[in-house]
């Protein structure tokens, strides 16, 4: 059933699936309605990290070495994590320079370097060739495999057929057929492929469920679940060898450094950069993406031990390579649609692979490589052409047919020896090679363009020389003799490629890998270190590292000096642009700055960076930079200059926090000062009610003696017990203002602490006695009982006698006034506490209204039974005896229930506990045997 | 027939003087000690003109003074206040109450006297 043009139906089918994808999603993108701006699709596009190795080539690797495959899944789990801190910075240096390629980021970030661009190009491209070599084998070989159906056999080695017949050469031609029409479709080259990622996203889906429909059919369909199949597997000892960490699944440190290698990979492979980096719509999907992505990861290879094991169990030893278990076991099993599914996913892992990775490239071979060398070809008079647009999509083009014939090239020279993985594998040490020259660039300013390029040489240098020269010197080819690789050139052991300068015993990525990483890191920092930085080295170092800072501030047009025309830069942006997408970019250029039309534009520094930044993302940074010196006369600024700049960048930066720090400071001073304002008001008023009420207060007698003065001096003719009446009114009412004038004063002293106090040692037993007898004649008068109960010694209080004399004075005159008209009751009482003394003073009046409580201790605030007489008092006696009593660190506070009387109660520190020194300005007057009282 | 003058204040010894001065002026006197009471005498004694104390406990001049205005049968009663505060504002508020006049403590006993003759059309 399965022949061959149902196999190709199908997987054009799937193609032109593929096609309609990312037709709509470039409809869609253009219509500014992106379907590919959320975070699902951006780790489903990541998974593009799968590919033929992941989908055919884990399988394989678990049933030789085991858990060994597992590796690379984790190594990028682990670097998920770190993906807010490394990869959200070079997504924001990417999308603020508009860098288009992992090698326009490192030729961007070391001084706009073409050198530097074309380095990291040719170390990529040479260094994803195995890459490329794997996917076709993949493809190919499945397909071969498929065709056999129902015989299970591997196809033939590639070596017995000539290359004409060789289906790998068509698979290699038609993918870059394929790519070119899908990724280089657009003559507009600046746009991000919306489209592209779209499919991507799709073929992840794809190639996931058909692994998982294997995983399940072989798990719960030819087994009993998960249990079953490890039962059987560990019923051979050389089965569950695989299950531990061993010979066969690799010694610990191959673990560490593989997993090491991935972390780098996943971060550093073309393609990732491409679809994490470039290809990102929104910063904040990585956070997303950090947890996605793993999880993908997880599903994936969550069915690889069990598919590897039944292979073992069940497929004749030799019969098929691993690699292949995939694809064999539902053969085996005649599951003709499931095979037929697993030979799309498999389709689908190579072409997204594929895809991404040439257009990845090519994007790197055009603008750092080619075009760098052809603009500065002057004979070509590229500089004059009206539009080079159409040139670079040739360019990109021819890039993606080079890159998978060199691809089929390695396939042929080497692909039939080797594993899916261990071909992969040379492939990630050649990127890994990038790390310290990216990774160093972002977090370190001192990294120069001396260490990179020096290091990244030496890297691939170590790199060709140990992994890839012997991996082709034991095909024969190139004329290179297998010796090298077992004794060394000319016979030198200590440069054998695989144990170089004795390094022996390490699998061939683990040495490779700590060689080239030593001496690549070495030399980054050596050099760095070591050697001058040019100015605009600084600059793009401090643009990068503090890509954070920057993005608020001007950005590069600070560093930029020099005359330029508009036209000239006008007609550059056309040359790269196309004519019409110049105009739309300036137009809308123009709409940023505020201006009403181009016509108003100057040729600044901001809009040559405007400029730049345009053209570097068509062509790149170096070039780019290459292009407008061309339209531009600069005026190259010095390392000295450059670092002026940075220095009054950052203090003004400095200059910034201070004076946000002040203005919160003066914030607070001001909060602080319009409350002491509204304080000040407060108290003013308060003034102002108070000099209302004294003036009140003081009328009032005022007038009763003017009235009276002038009733006896108008009517002589008075009889003379009205004239004494009155007379006495006039007496008596003078006496009230003289009091009245007294008691303001006093109150005024002692609330401004100017009273004088004299304090001493005070029996207030014999104060109260005192209080007493002076107020016995107004008990008499008034016919009130008098209760009195006091101890017969009680310790002495530090006070002045006679403020309170006069607070009791106060208490005993109010009680009076206030007690019943004809029974009256007043009882007084002194107690004598652990630390203090009481006195209450108890009337038998109409009591006070719980609400009055609290206000009798206001000025002028009287209450008394209003319907009868005004009582008659200033209304400062209590506020008074209260200040009084606090000044002797006492409270003084009333008790009272409506018409069951009033209870006004004080309480005083005894001398020996009051512990609060009392401020006054006789203290000197205590004796000192009291201070040491005091002091115990 | 003798018109008839209500005194309205608080404090007894302003009473007395004010009570003592308009007797001998030849009016019919009536005493109040609070805003309540005088409420209670203007229906009583219907009294020609009150001499009203802004300062009370209880029920303020002001008050007082307001509700005598709110009825109609009472238009024709003349008002003097007297009060103890002597700003601006207090007059101005006492006047557009419906007083007839406004005179601050401590007051002339003669044009205190005048007032009161002018106010009830100079009749003695």
């Amino acid at each position: 059933m399965l022949q061959s043009w149902i196999i190709l139906v199908v997987s054009f089918a799937y193609l032109g699936i593929l096609f309609a994808i990312a037709y709509y999603g470039d409809k869609r993108a253009d219509a500014g309605r992106s379907i590919i701006s959320n975070p699902y699709i951006y780790a489903l596009s990541l998974a593009v990290y799968c590919t033929s190795w992941t989908f055919y080539g884990s399988v394989g690797r678990a049933a030789n070495t085991g858990i060994g495959f597992l590796p690379i899944y984790l190594g990028p789990t682990l670097m998920a994590i770190l993906w807010w801190f490394v990869l959200r910075k070079i997504v924001r240096i990417s999308k603020t320079y508009r860098i288009t390629s992992i090698a326009d980021f490192i030729a961007s970030r070391y001084g706009k370097s073409t050198l530097l661009g074309g380095l990291v190009t040719i170390i990529a491209v040479v260094g994803i060739i195995p890459y490329i070599a794997l996917q076709l084998k993949a493809v190919s070989h499945t397909f071969s495999i498929l065709l056999e159906y129902p015989a299970i056999m591997m196809p033939a080695d590639v070596d017995t057929i000539p290359i004409i017949s060789d289906k790998t050469l068509y698979v290699a031609i038609l993918l870059a057929a394929f790519t070119i029409v899908f990724g280089t479709r657009h003559l507009d080259v600046t746009e991000r492929h919306e489209g592209m990622v779209a499919a991507i996203a799709f073929e992840s889906l794809v190639k996931l469920l058909a692994f998982l429909a294997v995983g399940l059919f072989v798990t719960f369909g030819l087994y009993r679940g998960f249990g079953d199949v490890f039962a059987h597997a560990t019923a051979n000892d050389d089965f569950s060898a695989l299950l531990l960490f061993n010979e066969t699944t690799g010694s610990y440190e191959s673990w560490a450094w593989l997993n090491f290698l991935s972390m780098l990979a996943i971060m550093f492979l073309p393609r990732q950069f491409q679809i994490a980096v470039v290809e990102n719509v929104d910063e904040s999907h990585i956070n997303k993406a950090m947890w996605l992505f793993p999880l993908y990861l997880l599903a994936i290879n969550i069915f690889v031990l069990p598919i590897a094991f039944a292979g073992l169990l069940q497929l004749p030893a030799g019969t098929i390579e691993p690699d292949y278990f995939v694809l064999a076991l539902p053969m085996l099993h005649q599951q003709e649609s499931l095979a037929l599914l697993v030979f799309i996913g498999g389709i689908s892992a190579a072409t997204g692979m594929v895809i991404v990775e040439t257009i990845a490239l090519s994007t790197m071979v055009s603008n750092d490589l080619v075009m760098p060398v052809l603009l500065r070809q002057k004979w070509l008079r590229l500089t004059e052409q009206p539009d080079l647009s159409g040139l670079l999509l040739h360019i990109r083009r021819g890039t993606i047919i080079l890159v998978l014939l060199l691809g089929y090239i390695y396939f042929r020279l080497i692909g039939s020896q080797s594993a899916l993985v261990s071909i992969g594998l040379v492939s990630f040490a050649a990127v890994a090679q990038f790390a310290p020259a990216i990774l160093g660039g972002i977090f370190w300013k001192g990294g120069s363009h001396s260490g990179a390029l020096i290091g990244l040489t030496l890297g691939f240098v170590v790199w060709g020389y140990t992994l890839l020269l012997p991996s082709l010197a034991y095909t024969g080819s190139f004329w290179l003799p297998s010796s090298i690789v077992t004794e060394g050139p000319f016979g030198i052991a200590l440069l054998r490629p695989y144990a170089l300068f004795g390094l022996d015993g390490l699998d061939h990525i683990t040495h490779t890998l700590i060689w080239s990483l030593l001496v690549n890191t070495g030399a980054y920092i050596g050099f760095s270190l070591s050697g001058k930085h040019s100015a605009v080295e600084h600059t793009q170092a401090t643009l990068f590292v503090d890509i954070f800072q920057q993005s608020q501030a001007g950005g590069g047009s600070r560093f930029w000096r020099g005359t330029a025309s508009m036209v000239d830069l006008r007609t550059l942006l056309g040359r790269f642009l196309g004519p019409s997408r110049a105009e739309e970019a300036i137009a809308g250029y123009v709409e940023r700055r505020g201006l009403s039309n181009s016509d108003q534009l100057e040729p600044d520094a901001e809009f040559v960076h405007f400029a730049e930044m345009q053209l570097a993302g068509t062509i790149g940074a170096a070039s780019a930079r290459v292009m407008l010196a061309s339209a531009v006369k600069e005026e190259p600024l010095g390392t000295s200059e450059v670092m002026q700049i940075l220095e009054e960048a950052s203090q003004v930066r400095a200059y910034s926090r201070q004076l946000e720090q002040k203005s919160q400071e003066l914030e607070a001073a001001t909060a602080e000062l319009r409350a002491a304002n509204e304080q000040l008001k407060e108290l003013d008023r308060l003034k102002d009610d108070f000099i209302s009420t004294v003036t009140h207060e003081l009328r009032t007698p005022l007038t009763s003696i003017r009235a009276f003065s002038e009733i006896l001096s108008d009517h002589p003719d008075l009889e003379v017990e009205q004239r004494i009446k009155f007379l006495n009114i006039i007496v008596k009412e003078s006496e009230r203002l003289t009091r009245l004038i007294n008691q303001v004063l006093d109150l005024s002293k002692i609330e401004s602490g100017n009273a004088k106090w004299n304090i001493v040692a005070v029996d207030l037993k014999e104060v109260i006695e005192d209080s007493l007898s002076s107020t016995s004649q107004l008990f008499n008068e008034k016919h009130i009982q008098l209760h009195v109960d006091l101890p017969d010694h009680v310790p002495p209080v530090k006070a002045d006698r006679d403020r309170l004399m006069q607070v009791l004075l106060n208490l005993l005159s109010n009680a009076v006034k206030f007690c019943d008209k004809t029974k009256g009751m007043i009882a007084v009482s002194l107690h004598a506490n652990e630390d203090s003394l009481r006195v209450d003073v108890r009337d038998n009046g109409p009591g006070i209204r719980p609400e009055d409580q609290r206000i009798i201790f206001d000025k002028f605030r009287q209450v008394g039974d209003t319907l009868t007489d005004k009582p008659q008092g200033t209304g400062l006696g209590l506020p008074i005896s209260r200040h009084i009593i606090n000044h002797f660190g006492g409270h003084l506070w009333v008790e009272s229930m409506p018409d069951a009387g009033a209870t006004f109660s004080f309480t005083l520190p005894l001398a020996a506990h009051s512990d609060q020194p009392i401020v006054c300005i006789h203290e000197q007057m205590w004796d000192a045997t009291e201070v040491i009282d005091r002091a115990s | 027939m003798a018109k008839r003058v209500l005194i309205v204040d608080d404090e007894p010894n302003i009473v007395t003087s004010l009570e003592f001065l308009i007797q001998r002026s030849g009016y019919e006197v009536r005493i109040a000690r609070n805003g309540e009471e005088a409420l209670a005498q203007v229906s009583a004694f219907q009294p020609d003109l009150i001499l009203l104390d802004v300062m009370m406990p209880l029920l303020s001049g002001y008050e007082v003074c307001q509700k005598i205005r709110e009825n109609s049968a009472w238009q024709h009663v003349q008002i003097i206040m007297l009060t103890a505060k002597g700003r601006e504002i207090e007059a101005t508020k006492g006047l557009a109450l419906g007083a007839n006049a406004y005179v601050t403590k401590p007051f002339s006993t003669k044009d205190l006297v005048a007032k009161v003759h002018e106010l009830l059309g100079g009749t003695t």
